[in-house]
């Protein structure tokens, strides 16, 4: 009995998979902390709804990336029983909550791309890839709906939301660029035809986000200094106390079953 | 989640009322009709069931706080979905009861105001604190089971629209149930630790849960009114005691006791219990159980800090209004 992190062979396949599973366990985990905060009922339905959509995802890909590296780890595993160094998520996603602009914020810079990412990654040639895709395509197209709605009514709503909302989108921005990041051991899947080129949705993307963030009469900024180091295990300071709490359980009582 | 029987007597009122009007009505009750929101109903039927379904919403709002603090440290991706899901679960019940409790005529706002400001009461097990993920197990094993026993025969309460969102509440709330059941079987059958950890749970758990059936029957102010208008169709101690019953071998096949030694079968096979705290109760139910403050301050805040938004969100809808307004006058 251990409560040592586990070890990962960490293959492309592997690794790009686990990032994505990241991505979705990471944001679901900080929707699901609003849970019987939000600001009205319907709100702690619509973010436990994503939440729930998201460890959804999170689920299958890490159930997919355990057979594909094909030792005894498993999706509790990757979740519980790894450090911030060995998480591979986007900055953007363990920024605290903050107010409900930075989570709207937050909610929609991804779920935009998510959206566009899913839709791409349904014609790769990784069968269970694409079946995953398929699905999570449909629920981040209500998660951009969602989000969307929030930022234009914040946006052109009170000065208060306005300021708060275009603050948001200050300190948020400089987590974009990593969203269109790829890095050797993508690359090659991209060549091969099993994941996604995110370069290529950038234009799209930027294009959807401008055209709400006009309508919710907000700017995006001049900056384009990015900040990156996620997809390799640089995080924020953030990371380590989420997953202190996360991970609570699994080290207090190693190996038990729940 | 829950509604508790804390409603005092309105009978009083009734003398003001139209007598005819009030005899039909209760011959429609009497017939087991539904009465429904258009229809006509005495001041007194309508004050108490806005009372008992706004309590009820309240419970299940301020209900989804002693679960939702195991939600980021539940202990597996599979209980973590579930444990969200049920949370999220018991919010839509209070949206369905506060929409119930608004056919009534009273809106949300005021509702949720009076629970704010501390008037209007909320089912007090849930200002007990989870101490340990066993307590999640608990909550839904017993916590819910209770709540089922009492809602069940609400399906069936005279007033339409409240009896309608029980059926879809027991239906959930039985799903709750077997689940928290299935949470205590796996600590029951997981390490020492584990099983302690439950038997703890039931320990701290056993002695409120009892309490949520109301008051024992002698003392108990509102019974008449409500069985009379069929709100209410069995006594407090009547559900307490089919509770227990329906919960001793539960814990007798997880293998767990309860925390009344003087526990007993009696000869017509129910299981009689020792003597209730009801000064405990009475105290929580004043404000003085562990976490009353917690919960309100939870509930305060989240209403506080969400001012802004649903300002934003009524201003945005103003503007929108008046845009269309002006388009359609061009």
């Amino acid at each position: 009995m251990t409560v040592a992190n586990i070890s990962v062979s960490e293959t492309p396949l592997v690794l790009y998979t686990l990032r994505r599973a990241d991505d979705a366990l990471i944001l679901g985990h900080r929707l699901s902390e609003w849970c019987g905060h939000a600001p009205m009922l319907e709100e702690d339905m619509a973010l436990a709804n994503t939440g729930l959509d998201l460890l959804g995802q999170a689920r299958e890909l890490y159930s997919y990336a355990a057979k594909v590296e094909g030792r005894d780890n498993d999706e509790d595993k990757f979740a519980y029983l790894r450090d911030v160094r060995q998480y591979r998520n986007l900055l953007l996603l363990e920024q605290p909550n903050g107010d409900f602009a930075r989570t709207m914020v937050r909610q929609f810079f991804y779920a935009t791309f998510a959206d566009l990412y899913w839709r791409a990654m349904m014609r790769s040639s990784d069968l269970t890839l694409a079946a995953i895709a398929a699905k999570s395509e449909k629920e981040s197209a209500y998660h951009v709906r969602h989000s969307s709605e929030w930022i234009v009514r914040l946006g052109d709503g009170t000065e208060e939301s306005h300021h708060r909302t275009q603050s948001a989108i200050d300190e948020l921005w400089a987590f974009i660029g990593e969203m269109f990041a790829v890095d050797d051991s993508e690359r090659g899947l991209i060549d091969a035809g099993i994941a996604v080129d995110p370069v290529a949705l950038r234009p799209q993307w930027l294009k959807t986000v401008s055209s709400v963030v006009s309508e919710a009469t907000l700017a995006l900024p001049k900056s384009d200094w990015m900040q990156q180091g996620g997809r390799s295990g640089r995080h924020s300071e953030h990371l380590g106390h989420l997953l202190s709490e996360l991970q609570s359980m699994q080290r207090t009582f190693p190996g038990a079953t729940w | 989640m829950y509604t508790q029987a804390l409603n005092t007597s309105d009978g009083d009122e009734r003398h003001v009322e139209d007598a005819e009007r009030a005899t039909q009505f209760q011959a429609r009750i009497d017939a087991d009709e539904r009465i429904e929101p258009n229809d006509w109903m005495p001041a007194a039927y309508r004050k108490t069931l806005t009372r008992q379904i706004s309590q009820h919403a309240h419970s299940e709002i301020v209900g989804m706080l002693p679960e939702g603090n195991w939600i980021t440290r539940a202990p597996s991706l599979r209980r973590k979905a579930a444990l969200l899901a049920k949370v999220q679960d018991e919010c839509g019940h209070g949206l369905y009861l506060y929409a119930a409790a608004e056919t009534l005529g009273s809106s949300r706002e005021e509702l949720v105001d009076a629970m704010l400001a501390g008037k209007a009461k909320y089912s007090s097990i849930f200002n007990y604190p989870t101490l340990t993920w066993a307590d999640i197990g608990t909550i839904g094993w017993l916590v819910d089971g209770a709540a089922i026993m009492n809602q069940i025969p609400l399906c069936r309460c005279s007033y339409g629209p409240y009896a309608r969102a029980m059926i879809r509440v027991c239906k959930e709330e039985s799903f709750h149930q077997r689940q928290g059941f299935e949470i205590m079987l796996t600590l029951c059958r997981g390490t020492a630790e584990q099983k302690a950890m439950a038997q703890d749970a039931l320990n701290r758990w056993w002695w409120p849960v009892l309490m949520m059936f109301g008051p024992p029957d002698q003392v108990s102010q509102h019974s008449d009114t409500s069985t009379k208008w069929k709100i209410k169709r069995f006594s407090n101690d009547e559900l307490r005691q089919k509770f227990v019953d329906a919960t001793v071998p539960q814990a007798q096949f997880l293998g767990l006791t309860f925390p009344d030694p003087g526990m007993k079968q009696n000869a017509n096979g129910n299981w009689e219990y020792s003597a209730i705290d009801w000064e405990e109760f009475k105290q929580v139910l004043s404000g003085n159980g562990p976490c009353n403050r917690d919960r309100l301050a939870a509930r305060r805040k989240a209403h506080d800090d969400g001012a802004w938004v649903r300002e934003a969100a009524m201003a945005y809808a103003g503007k929108r209004k008046q845009r269309a307004a002006l388009q359609a006058a061009e």
